[in-house]
């Protein structure tokens, strides 16, 4: 049996592993979640703030990371649009354009009777010098972002017309995939302008920012389960959203990526079983 | 027959058989989008005039407002054959990256040099419009740039005359691909190097370092506001300063790791080796997280199976 598995082909742990994703996918298997300490930091930086609070919206992921970053994005977008935020979309990522789209068309679609492009939302699209930009708009918008993504001038827009930088910002919502993302909006804006800030990233980023928090990031969402949590303490602050099946998406990968866990513990137990006992025999490797 | 051919032959039939499947019991891979016009700003229509006509978009259509509630079509939503050749070809891409799982292969190579040669080119492009047009050619020639391609920007902005500077560096630094005279793109390299090594070293010094002494100098023991002690805040705080003090001690190398300096140093290494552990176990989740993502796409988008929480 030991010597089966020592010499079973890896393709088999990878066809292994796409089953015990794709049944619980298919089955719609989904547990409940509780909201950790550290999502309701995030929950509450962007519920507690004044109704109509002007929130920078910095999406830094692209498609590569859309998986694990979206769900996040999305219930962001949706929760700051609940509480009738000013949102101002920005990105240091030239991929992560049509990410930003996806969330204005959560706007449009959702909340298109409260939300008009110019007074409640802008779109300042992507701007090339990845940190470089934050130094820049920090102290001055418009330097950079003379227009916003349709080439309309930010001085005829009414909900950027008086905003010279982002230090008027209230909170920095910031979904980074790596590098410009969190790391470097906390470094060049949140911590030294003192601007409130939360963040969603990617599971592999996630333990090099959590140093920052509680000082220098108010809250930090680390990857798809820190998204279904704070999927959930949306829920239940807004039951209307549960009508929506769209805002449950990281709650429902939330049943592979148990199954798919279990399946990798089991094969690290059987692994090390193999290894010790074939140890324990002298058998040679 | 080895394992490489039994496991390929098994996914192509399982993966052929379902498709015939769906294809004799309903539609999949289609995108069906509705028509919406988009008006052009009234600053645009002012400078102008009547002779600009309004553009067109597409939107995406949800599979389950294709057919109105009697089950019949809508009439403003139609198949869009664009997208869904793009939907065809993101599953083909999307096959052929996990067929490297099986082993390497022409398809595996194909898709991999569609990423690369795609994504570079839409970087340079968007690089293009918004770095070198709106960011150096619209502070150059401001007025030049609104009678052309940036006719939304702003009336007062006049020529700035500094970003010459960046425009001499860009042109010098592109002089590498001149057949004479290299050398002069390693001056712009070593201004971009020095400029962004100084600002990075200042942010990183407020930020990572002053700061985090700050936010480690916490009480070791935590009052309530009632006057009691919190045990588990109190636990959490000596943790911090433990693991942070053992892990500097491990990374002391002046004195020799003996003794008493030994003993802390290991316990730095347990420190180090949880939290490579954690990062590892976070990696993880983000990995199942992303073969999530691209199942959801080929399972629901592509193959328009019932979604469970959507469509049942």
């Amino acid at each position: 049996m030991g010597n089966f598995f020592t010499n079973l082909d890896r393709r088999w742990i990878f066809l292994g592993m796409a089953v015990v994703v794709a049944i619980p996918m298919l089955q719609g298997l989904s547990f409940p979640e509780e909201p950790s300490e550290m999502v309701r930091d995030v929950f509450k930086a962007v519920d507690e703030l004044p109704d109509g609070s002007n929130i920078l919206m910095a999406y830094d992921y692209d498609p590569a990371t859309k998986g694990e970053l979206e769900p996040m994005a999305a219930t962001f977008t949706r929760h700051c649009a609940k509480k009738k935020h000013k949102l101002y979309f920005i990105t240091l990522w030239p991929a992560a354009v049509p990410m930003l789209r996806q969330n204005i068309d959560i706007l449009e679609n959702e909340f298109g009777n409260d939300y008009t492009y110019g007074e409640n939302y802008v779109n300042l699209g992507f701007r090339p010098g990845s940190e470089g930009v934050i130094k820049v708009v920090v102290t001055d918008l418009k330097d950079l972002f003379a227009n916003d993504v349709n080439g309309e001038a930010l001085q005829d827009i009414p909900m950027t017309r008086n905003i010279k930088n982002i230090q008027q910002m209230d909170l920095i919502v910031n979904v980074s995939a790596g590098t410009p993302g969190a790391k470097e909006w906390v470094q060049y804006a949140a911590s030294k302008y003192q601007i409130k800030m939360v963040a969603g990233v990617t599971g592999v980023g996630a333990p090099a920012l959590y140093p920052y928090v509680p000082n220098q990031l108010t809250g930090l969402l680390g990857a798809i389960k820190a998204a279904a949590e704070y999927e959930q303490a949306v829920s239940e602050a807004y039951p209307e959203f549960n009508d929506n099946p769209a805002t449950k998406e990281a709650l429902r990968r939330m049943g592979p990526q148990l199954i798919a866990h279990l399946y990798i513990v089991a094969l690290i137990i059987l692994g090390n079983v193999i290894h010790f006992t074939e140890k324990k025999r002298g058998v040679p490797r | 027959m080895n394992t490489n051919k039994n496991v390929t032959l098994i996914v192509v039939i399982v993966a052929g058989v379902f498709l015939a499947i769906r294809a004799a019991n309903g539609e999949f891979g289609r995108v069906y989008t509705k028509t919406e016009t988009v008006e052009f700003t009234k600053k645009v229509r002012d400078a102008v005039g009547d002779s600009v006509q309004p553009w067109t978009v597409e939107r995406l259509v949800a599979r389950s407002e294709v057919n109105d509630a009697q089950g019949q079509p809508r009439p403003d939503v139609h198949l869009s054959i664009n997208r869904t050749l793009g939907l065809w070809i993101a599953a083909f891409g999307t096959l052929c990256i996990m067929s490297f799982l099986i082993g390497d292969n022409v398809f595996y190579k194909l898709a991999e040099a569609v990423i690369v040669g795609a994504s570079a080119a839409y970087a340079m492009v968007v690089g293009f419009w918004t770095g070198i047009i709106q960011n150096l050619f619209g502070k150059l020639i401001p007025d030049t740039m609104r009678n052309s391609v940036l006719p939304g920007l702003p009336d007062e902005n006049n020529a700035e005359l500094v970003y010459i500077v960046p425009l001499i560096l860009s042109v010098m630094m592109l002089w590498r691909l001149a057949p004479v005279g290299g050398w002069i793109s390693r001056w712009p390299l070593a201004f971009f190097i020095g400029a962004t090594a100084g600002i990075r070293l200042v942010e990183y010094l407020d930020a990572d370092f002053v700061q985090q002494i700050s936010s480690s100098i916490i009480p070791l023991i935590v009052v309530a506001g009632d006057g009691s002690i919190d045990f588990a805040a109190s636990l959490k705080n000596s943790l911090i300063i433990v693991s942070i003090l053992t892990c500097l001690v491990y990374f002391f190398f002046s004195f020799e790791h003996t003794g008493v300096v030994g003993a802390t140093a290991r316990v730095g290494i347990w420190v180090l080796m949880i939290t490579f552990g954690a990062g590892f176990g976070m990696t993880v989740m983000g990995r199942i997280a992303l073969i999530t993502d691209r199942f959801s796409f080929l399972f629901f988008d592509w193959l328009w199976l019932p979604k469970p929480g959507v469509d049942t």
